[in-house]
């Protein structure tokens, strides 16, 4: 599996966006910057989330932007939700609809396969197994470097 | 009836007289898949053994724009599990995404139903034979932890040779339901025949066809080891187990292999292993390296399932919207503990006895079909349909329903036996030549044979007059007898071999 470069991604992004709700708390700082100290994130926990996520991290700006966004989502701490009821989503009160036990769908192998950038008769191909992404000593990533 | 001995794993003794006994758990996870037309949350079809990736529609290929949409029928399927199983059904259920990465896997994740499953709190009844004789059956208990609604992944099959994986997605969103079961039971015995009871269950609700061969259920056991009174010890979870047959095996394997390892001072790591059925051991799985974390989130694309019963029905909502629990629990059809409990007390059958006959399908049928048809007592020809048809049909590998003598040549044959038509042993031989499928009855082969039994009084008269005789010293009536026998067969006989043969059993 390729992994999925997030450097040039956050890179291109302009800043972070705003705080909500920040204008109604008063700090001195006018409310728009993250606030609290900036947090750490330990080499294993990236490491981790590399392997998890299979991302790569690129570089020392990339690994900061994540703690920034980790920063960023800390706010949410300085609301106090002691006995409020989690809402997955504001859709939570409409109906799940239930759908018939019918065939309808299926039978579209050649277009399916149109995807694939290999095919062995009608089956998609992959690498073998799951290739588990090597240890941090054995991959080439900045995180190597940093202790 | 004698009191039921409780059926105790013998804790393993200690090896060289060093630690205490120990005590096994295990606790099972079981993925059956649901019996519907179609997908969990899309329209293909649910099928064994299409060509590759034919069942497989947008969504179940994970493309981007596309939506799940529950299928009613999978529903219903969980609700009757889950009430079959004395479960408490969670009027309100919710859908979460389980995240991996796996070929097989388009999405990346699996829809599930990890926070509140539809189903929790149940229990399934079990029996047991001790002594490996059918003379005895104890009856256990396990708990269900839950029931749970997710979906299945598609087949990948490994190409070593080419080093390359193919993946047909035709299994890809099919229905499951998953079964966990508390770790109440301590050997692979008591967890096959769990299995075993649960698989009668869903083929009986027809929730799910339960066919270990066709992949429609399979079982993940979780095994540890400890010492009585001390905390539980860390577990292995033993996958791939992929027959009724392996199951036992894999976990006594697993076992013994736990205990072995600690009496030698090591540890049992907290891994995944994979039973390998040609070695007959488990090996560890490497694809699961290190612990997996699934980053559950919440189902975004799904509001919470609402099921409802006869109080809380909603009044003015489309019929076809709606799941009354009620409405299912009153067509629920009679389970196999209480199938066996009528069969027994209707036809005086031993218990054991309702146990073969629900577990040969199309067996107790069959009996009872040939109960109606025959004036002999059921207690009789029970004996009739275990001993000599069942053992016909393992011997050849037959189902019951592909068996060459019918429930009706049967009754009829067993009618002549009940008339003393015939004796035991000539209703074997009918049977045996019965067996052979050539379309004659039963009366037609005893004639063909001359099995009818000596009915002629006098005939018999002076035949044991004539072995009187001969036992209190008179030779000559040998001749006589001679001649009885040439008569009854009609001269076919060789008077020489009859005289032997005479001579042998009257001198013993």
């Amino acid at each position: 599996m390729r992994a999925l470069l997030l450097g040039p991604w956050l890179r291109a992004a302009r800043g972070l966006p705003r705080a909500p709700g920040s204008g109604h708390r008063h700090r001195g700082h006018g409310g728009h910057r993250p606030q609290g100290p900036l947090r750490k994130v330990s080499v294993e926990v990236l490491d981790h989330l590399e392997h998890l996520a299979l991302v790569d991290f690129r570089d020392a700006e990339g690994v900061e932007r994540l703690q920034k966004a980790i920063q960023f989502a800390d706010q949410l701490h300085e609301v106090n939700t002691n006995g409020v009821e989690p809402m997955d989503s504001v859709l939570e009160d409409r109906c799940l609809y239930l759908r018939e036990d019918d065939v309808t769908e299926g039978n579209c192998t050649k277009e399916l396969l149109e995807n694939a950038r290999e095919k062995v008769e009608e089956y998609f191909v992959a690498p073998p197994g799951n290739i588990p992404l090597p240890k941090l000593e054995e991959r080439e990533t900045f995180l190597q470097g940093s202790q | 009836a004698a009191p039921a001995q409780q059926h105790v794993c013998p804790a393993a003794p200690p090896e060289r007289g060093r630690l205490a006994p120990w005590v096994p758990v295990v606790g099972l996870e079981i993925h059956a898949q649901i019996s519907s037309n179609s997908k969990l949350f899309s329209g293909s079809q649910v099928q064994f053994a299409a060509p590759p990736n034919s069942l497989v529609s947008f969504f179940d290929a994970s493309l981007p724009g596309t939506l799940p949409v529950l299928n009613r029928r999978c529903v219903e399927a969980a609700v009757m599990t889950g009430l079959a199983l004395n479960c408490s059904i969670n009027k309100k259920s919710l859908f979460d995404r389980k995240h991996y990465f796996y070929a097989d896997l388009p999405a990346g994740y699996q829809i599930t139903q990890q926070r509140v499953p539809i189903a929790v709190n149940g229990s399934l009844s079990y029996s047991l034979c001790i002594d490996n004789k059918m003379s005895q059956m104890v009856t256990k208990t396990v708990r269900i932890k839950q029931i749970q609604l997710e979906q299945d992944s598609g087949k990948s099959l490994h190409d070593d040779t080419r080093s390359q994986t193919l993946v047909d997605l035709n299994r890809a969103g099919v229905g499951l339901m998953e079964v966990v079961m508390e770790p109440d039971m301590c050997c692979g015995e008591e967890a096959a025949a769990a299995v075993r009871e649960l698989q009668l269950i869903l083929q009986t609700l027809g929730s799910s066809q339960a066919v270990m061969a066709e992949g429609q259920l399979r079982v993940d056991a979780n095994v540890s080891v400890h010492h009585p009174g001390e905390p539980y010890g860390v577990r292995t979870e033993v996958k791939n187990i992929n027959s009724m047959r392996f199951l036992a095996k894999a976990i006594d394997y697993e076992i013994q292999r736990q205990i072995e390892e600690l009496e030698n001072g090591g540890t049992i790591l907290n891994e995944t292993r994979a039973f390998d059925s040609k070695l007959g051991c488990t090996v560890p799985m490497r694809d699961k390296e290190g612990q997996q974390d699934y980053r559950f989130m919440p189902e975004p694309n799904l509001p919470p399932l609402i099921l409802y019963d006869a109080k809380s029905l909603p009044a003015n909502m489309n019929h076809q919207q709606v799941i009354n629990i009620d409405w299912i629990h009153e067509r629920l059809p009679d389970l196999p503990s209480v199938k066996r409990k009528k069969l027994v007390e209707q036809y005086g059958i031993l218990p054991e006895h309702s146990f073969t006959l629900l577990n040969e399908d199309g067996l107790a049928e069959f009996f009872e079909s040939v109960v109606k048809q025959t004036q002999m007592k059921p207690k009789k020809v029970i004996g009739w349909i275990l001993k000599d048809l069942l053992s016909y049909l393992k011997q050849h590998s037959l189902t019951v329903k592909e068996s060459p003598v019918s429930s009706f040549l049967l009754a009829d044959l067993l009618n002549l036996l009940e008339k003393k038509e015939i004796s035991s042993t000539a209703a074997k031989q009918v049977l045996a030549e019965l067996w052979k499928g050539e379309g004659k009855t039963p009366l037609e082969i005893v004639k063909e044979q001359k099995l009818e039994l000596l009915q002629d009084q006098k005939e018999l008269e002076q035949i044991c007059q004539a072995v009187m005789a001969i036992k209190a010293g008179n030779p000559k009536v040998l001749n006589k007898l001679i001649g009885l026998v040439q008569k009854k067969t009609q001269g076919r006989s060789n008077p020489v071999l009859v005289k032997q043969l005479l001579e042998k059993k009257l001198s013993g």
